[in-house]
């Protein structure tokens, strides 16, 4: 289990001038979603979250070790990006796709051996993409390439999961399936980091919320006391209704 | 479920073994015909040691050395080409098009214009690929950031550049040394020197790059994707752009600009045997020398006791080849 910790953290966001330190962790478990509307910096944050991108100031860090010192390949053993948009650079099928899942894992000189492949089998059995195993990637439709992307991810088998709006192309049922897959993996000990524009979904699935503002400002805490209408009607800048059924609360745009 | 180490994909032996034995029958063949052919019988004689002086002569001193620079520039050639692609990510991308022959054809052509040897002509052409490579890299890098899209507009755009020096340099030459500078121009072999150099390059640079075939794959599909899955994109970029210009820069000294096999070859072996770059690059040096010295032994015997360049055969071979190969795939 690992944990990912932030201390004073300012993401380096093209022309914003200034913005709030961040300080919080993830922990093993917690199940945290990013709100904020466009341009108000989630992805940046993700990927300096990851260590793809250096911050403006501050720090973070991955089981007390600042980021910078690890080798990225350690990295990878423990956390895993989704990402929100993808390369096809050659052709490749969807099992090897998947199977790069396993990159990290092995050494140099070794070819993928069996349990990798298993691996790689039953994170697209997961994601409902078993059947199209030997299909090229440039013939799936967005959502499949969306599944795909959470399989090869699933096959890293991370302690932590960082998303970039993991249910970007899917429909209802595939977007719940996603949701209670990620949800498992919180239950065995991964925590989670996913970036979100659906309310609704960040207030069934996320325990812990972090809204980011245009300007740089931030606050963070349990979902209950986050997702409130001031709150967010503030954050979007748009009215909001409130229902609650079975006990979540949902929200409509005026 | 086998033991957890068993591997689950083995590595692809046959179609390299496959290559391999065609390489010894394109090799056997290349120095079997020529002005004078040589049956089997007279081949089995020379390789164990018997033979006339003459036989002796012909295979050792003259084709068998021929035959393996054209192996041997055509694997580093195809080895750059593979190697360029999967760096920028673009099915276009070759030592050629990034302008490293160009900078090559200028320092050769211009040892030619002062009329120096052939170890000069090469030395400075081996100099004008470094130097080519240098500028496309630094002015690639720039201020801004380091995209394939960037090294491949500067490439090009450097070759431009180049041609026009080219140009330059053939129109201030003296007659009597165009046709030289004009075969060294079109890829040529029969001032091809000792091979040993080649080999050993071009052994060493596929060794070194199959332990990084892997993350060559990951690499593949983009950057931010390889390095959340462990790649150290950066220094892997840097290094597979020095081994590719360093393996083109011998190449084409060994044998001029020969143009084709780096575009070619790869995409050839990608449609049959996939994508995987712990195939694809020993199989592109493979396939590369196959292709040359069968281009080679063409450009001897064709229009003998005339020598055509080969490189004018390895795009008459290999442009229509690849296109029924690309219209047939999906």
């Amino acid at each position: 289990m690992s944990v990912l910790e932030t201390r004073e953290l300012i993401i380096d966001v093209p022309g914003r001038v200034s913005g709030r330190a961040l300080s919080l962790r993830i922990e093993p478990g917690q199940r945290w979603g990013i709100l904020g509307p466009n341009g108000a910096g989630k992805t940046t944050l993700l990927h300096t979250l990851a260590g793809l991108r250096a911050p403006r100031s501050g720090q973070v860090l991955l089981d007390g070790k600042p980021l910078s010192q690890w080798r990225r390949r350690q990295v990878a053993q423990r956390l895993a990006v989704v990402f929100q948009e993808r390369q096809d650079g050659f052709p490749a099928t969807v099992l090897e796709t998947a199977l790069i899942g396993r990159h990290p894992f092995l050494p140099p000189w070794r070819m993928e051996t069996a349990a990798d492949l298993e691996r790689a089998r039953d994170a697209l059995r997961q994601l409902d993409l078993s059947h199209l195993e030997p299909r090229l990637v440039s013939t799936l439709s967005g959502g499949e390439r969306q599944r795909l992307a959470l399989a090869t991810a699933l096959a890293q088998q991370p302690a932590l999961w960082l998303a970039d709006e993991p249910t970007n192309h899917l429909d209802l049922h595939h977007q719940v399936a996603v949701m209670r897959l990620l949800e498992r993996q919180s239950q065995q000990g991964a925590g989670l980091c996913l970036c979100l524009h659906d309310l609704n979904l960040a207030a069934r699935w996320c325990d812990r919320v972090l809204l980011l503002y245009p300007d740089g400002e931030l606050c963070h805490g349990p979902a209950d006391a986050m997702l409130i209408p001031e709150a967010l009607e503030k954050l979007y800048r748009q009215r909001l209704m409130v229902t609650e059924i079975n006990g979540t609360r949902l929200f409509l745009p005026e | 479920m086998p033991g957890v180490d068993a591997p689950a994909r083995a590595y692809p032996w046959t179609a390299l073994w496959v290559l391999v034995l065609a390489g010894v029958l394109a090799m056997t063949l290349a120095v079997a015909v020529g002005s004078v052919p040589l049956g089997a019988t007279d081949l089995w004689a020379v390789f164990t040691g018997g033979g006339n002086e003459l036989q002796r002569d012909l295979i050792w001193s003259l084709r068998a050395p021929r035959a393996l620079a054209a192996f041997a520039t055509g694997g580093l050639l195809a080895l750059a080409g593979a190697l360029m692609q999967v760096l920028l990510r673009n099915p276009l991308a070759d030592p050629y098009v990034l302008g490293l022959s160009g900078g090559a054809a200028v320092g050769a052509l211009g040892a030619m214009l002062l009329g120096a040897g052939a170890v000069l002509v090469s030395g400075s052409a081996f100099a004008g690929a470094l130097l080519s490579t240098l500028l496309v890299f630094g002015l690639a890098r720039g201020v801004g950031s380091w995209t394939p899209t960037r090294l491949l507009l500067t490439g090009v755009v450097v070759a431009a550049g180049w041609s026009a020096v080219i140009s330059f340099l053939l129109t201030m030459s003296p007659a009597e040394r165009l046709p030289g500078m004009l075969y060294w121009l079109m890829g040529d072999l029969s001032h091809a020197g000792a091979p040993g150099w080649a080999w050993l390059v071009l052994v060493v640079a596929v060794a070194a790059m199959l332990p990084l075939g892997r993350s060559l794959n990951v690499l593949a599909r983009g950057p931010l994707q390889a390095a959340a899955l462990g790649v150290a994109v950066r220094p892997l970029e840097t290094s597979v752009y020095v081994l590719a210009s360093l393996v083109t820069a011998v190449a084409v000294t060994t044998a001029g600009s020969v143009g084709f096999v780096g575009l070619i070859v790869p995409h050839l072996l990608r449609l049959v045997l996939g994508n995987d770059q712990r195939l694809i690059l020993p199989a592109s040096a493979l396939a590369g020398g196959i292709l040359l010295t069968l281009a080679d032994t063409l450009a001897r015997i064709l229009l003998a006791p005339q020598q055509l360049p080969v490189g004018v055969i390895t795009a008459l071979l290999g442009v229509p080849v690849f296109l029924f190969l690309l219209y047939r795939s999906r």
